[in-house]
């Protein structure tokens, strides 16, 4: 992205001016590299939402912002109903409420090395992944219903996993006010079998040792220690999700045209929050939400499973559970007045901060942890959310590292068996079914994460708290 | 003869898939190729099993995103792979026919599934030279 068009407020912070039928600014954070290495597409899309009716304060682009549907992936946008503001199927993605989950292990690297391979075995076993995988849950349609009500609460009621994880999930790991009836049939049929199912692309299972930790403090308040095993989970509403994105999108841009919304790109497409359309969307979005929570909660109780068979004696526990596709009733403070605001970010976390009343205790004291993921080769990180960073964009933070080559590119320039020899090498073991996938999902393909991260911690978005490298990773 | 190719094209994220005819319907049949090697080799899925497929939208763009959602939602639910395609197209209603097999992991290599066929690089229409191009960017 060109800089010149940019007014530059801090290292960390680039502002664009209000021009043309924008309605407030676009706020992009990130150090100049990581602009310059950006598409131009970010600026056309994060300057686009900036156009749409009911917007407040700025359209925002985290660091790992990128050329996305509509918004930008990495974009952090929020809506006044009662000022005609409006819901965007595009602002939410086509994975609803993907997300990251972590668990803490209670190993250290030293107790799994020698069983390294039985442990990747039996998670590779356990969890179903990659294309056409099927879990070995079938719902009915009572059943169904009942998973898009109740989410993560829906799964721990039918055993998978204990009312102890919910306090460490997003909304209690269930978002009030989903309605089965706006989700179609045919999203249901989509998901009948695909529950406790990783998916594919970009999503994984890895299991992770605490590399180094950047603030002690807080570290040790996440129970998080220099050479511990966590794991973490990467995957959304799949099946489900993508089908309410994808009949939404066509809904959304008949209905904007009907309400007069002028539509710069056909995928920013959009309804009133106050209309049939823009309602019907909140509910099955919600329960699309609701659907990641309880999926990412049976792979859970699956990873457990796993877990035991090689150490018996092991229990996980839950760090934090985030969701970067969504968009939430949030209360925010803007000019000194409270307002009650619709807050989409698609791909980026929420980084609520310390106090804040939707942290449970005894999180709550510290601030919300953010999970990012990085790639099978380099690192994830925790962060933690900031007093500083509710001011700037609503409590948000970036979710990863981003592509930095497209799948083409990469294919061309790796075959997956010699990724998965060179990783073993350094130590990290893959299992997937598809030698293809690991190709197309070859580290280098990805961006510096660490940069990211260190632009989001600069810009005070969040504060870093660890940095987890890969020991065993499943990709779908 | 027929004179229908496809390419997959790069995307920062994701993956452009496009179908090149003589023919509108031609180039549908050939996007929806595309589509498939998204997910794997075409030339390893054989054409087996006949499932047919209508949609309709109010224009050709939105009719090729609808053609592949169809597509992208046959294929989630039967867990099949699709090679060959037929597609005729009345006014802004399409009727496809899609054939293919199971998914066999031990034969097909397999990278990513679709999630769905967005509006982004949406084109249907015909080149300077008259051939017919239908293409968009899928969500993987």
């Amino acid at each position: 992205m060109d800089t010149t068009r940019l007014e530059k407020q801090t290292e960390d912070q680039w502002r664009i001016a209000p021009h043309g039928k924008m309605r407030v600014p676009a706020v992009i954070f990130a150090t100049e590299p990581l602009i310059r290495d950006m598409d131009e597409k970010v600026y056309e899309q994060v300057t686009n939402v900036a156009t749409l009716p009911g917007i407040v304060r700025a359209s925002y682009a985290m660091p790992d912002a990128h050329w996305g549907y509509g918004f930008p992936i990495g974009g952090v946008a929020a809506f006044d109903a009662d000022n005609g503001g409006i819901i965007s199927a595009g602002g939410v993605g086509f994975d609803i409420s993907c997300g990251v989950r972590t668990l803490l292990t209670g190993l250290t690297l030293d107790q799994i090395q020698a069983v390294k391979a039985r442990l990747a075995d039996a998670l590779f076993h356990k969890i179903p992944a990659g294309v056409g995988s099927r879990g070995k849950l079938s719902l009915n349609d009572k059943e169904m219903n009942s998973m898009l009500v109740g989410g993560a609460q829906w799964a721990v009621k039918q055993g998978y996993g204990t009312v102890e994880d919910l306090q460490r999930v997003e909304e209690g790991g269930c978002i009030p006010d989903a309605r089965p009836y706006e989700v179609s049939d045919r999203a249901k049929t989509r998901q009948r079998d695909e529950m406790g199912t990783l998916g594919s692309g970009n999503h994984y299972l890895e299991v992770q040792h605490v590399a180094k930790i950047f603030d002690r403090e807080i570290a040790s308040a996440f129970a998080i220690f220099e050479g511990d095993v966590v794991l973490s989970i990467h995957c959304g509403s799949r099946g489900l999700g993508h089908q309410i994105g994808t009949e939404f999108l066509t809904r959304m841009a008949a209905a904007a045209s009907q309400y007069g919304i002028d539509l710069r790109d056909r995928e920013l497409a959009c309804a009133p929050i106050y209309s049939p359309v823009g309602q019907a969307y909140l509910g099955a979005m919600r329960g699309a939400i609701n659907c990641a929570l309880a999926n990412r909660q049976i792979i859970t109780h699956l990873v457990r499973e796993a877990f035991t068979e090689i150490f018996p004696q092991a229990e996980l526990s839950l760090l934090y559970d985030v969701s970067h596709n969504t968009c939430k009733v949030e209360d925010h403070i803007v000019d000194g007045t409270k307002m009650h605001l619709f807050v989409h970010r698609k791909g980026a976390t929420r980084a609520f901060g310390p106090g804040h009343q939707a942290i449970n205790e005894p999180l709550r004291p510290i601030g919300q942890p953010v999970l990012i993921g990085g790639t099978m080769g380099t690192a994830s990180y925790i962060l933690s959310g900031t007093a500083a960073g509710m001011d700037l964009a609503f409590g948000s933070a970036c979710h990863g590292a981003g592509r930095s080559m497209s799948r083409h590119q990469a294919l061309r320039q790796w075959r997956g068996s010699e990724v998965v020899q060179n990783l073993a090498s350094r130590g990290v073991l893959i299992r997937s079914r598809s030698m293809r996938g690991v190709a197309e999902e070859a580290p280098g393909a990805y961006k510096d994460v660490a940069e990211v991260v260190e632009a989001a911690d600069h810009a005070g978005l969040a504060r870093t708290v660890a940095r987890l490298e890969p020991v065993i990773c499943i990709k779908g | 003869m027929t004179t229908g190719r496809w390419e997959l094209t790069p995307h920062g994220a994701d993956i452009g898939v496009r179908g090149i005819g003589s023919s509108k319907e031609e180039s549908f049949e050939q996007a929806a190729v595309a589509l498939t090697a998204v997910i794997t080799d075409p030339n390893s899925v054989a054409a087996k099993e006949l499932v047919e497929v209508t949609c309709e939208a109010p224009d050709d763009e939105l009719l090729l995103v609808e053609w592949l959602n169809a597509l992208v939602y046959e294929m989630a639910t039967r867990t099949m792979l699709f090679a060959r395609f037929e597609v005729h197209i009345g006014g802004h209603k399409l009727v496809g026919k899609a054939w293919g097999e199971s998914i066999d992991v031990t034969r097909h290599e397999l990278a990513v599934e679709v999630k769905g066929a967005t509006c982004t690089e949406l084109k249907a229409a015909q080149d300077a030279e008259g051939a017919w191009v239908a293409q968009c960017v899928v969500d993987v």
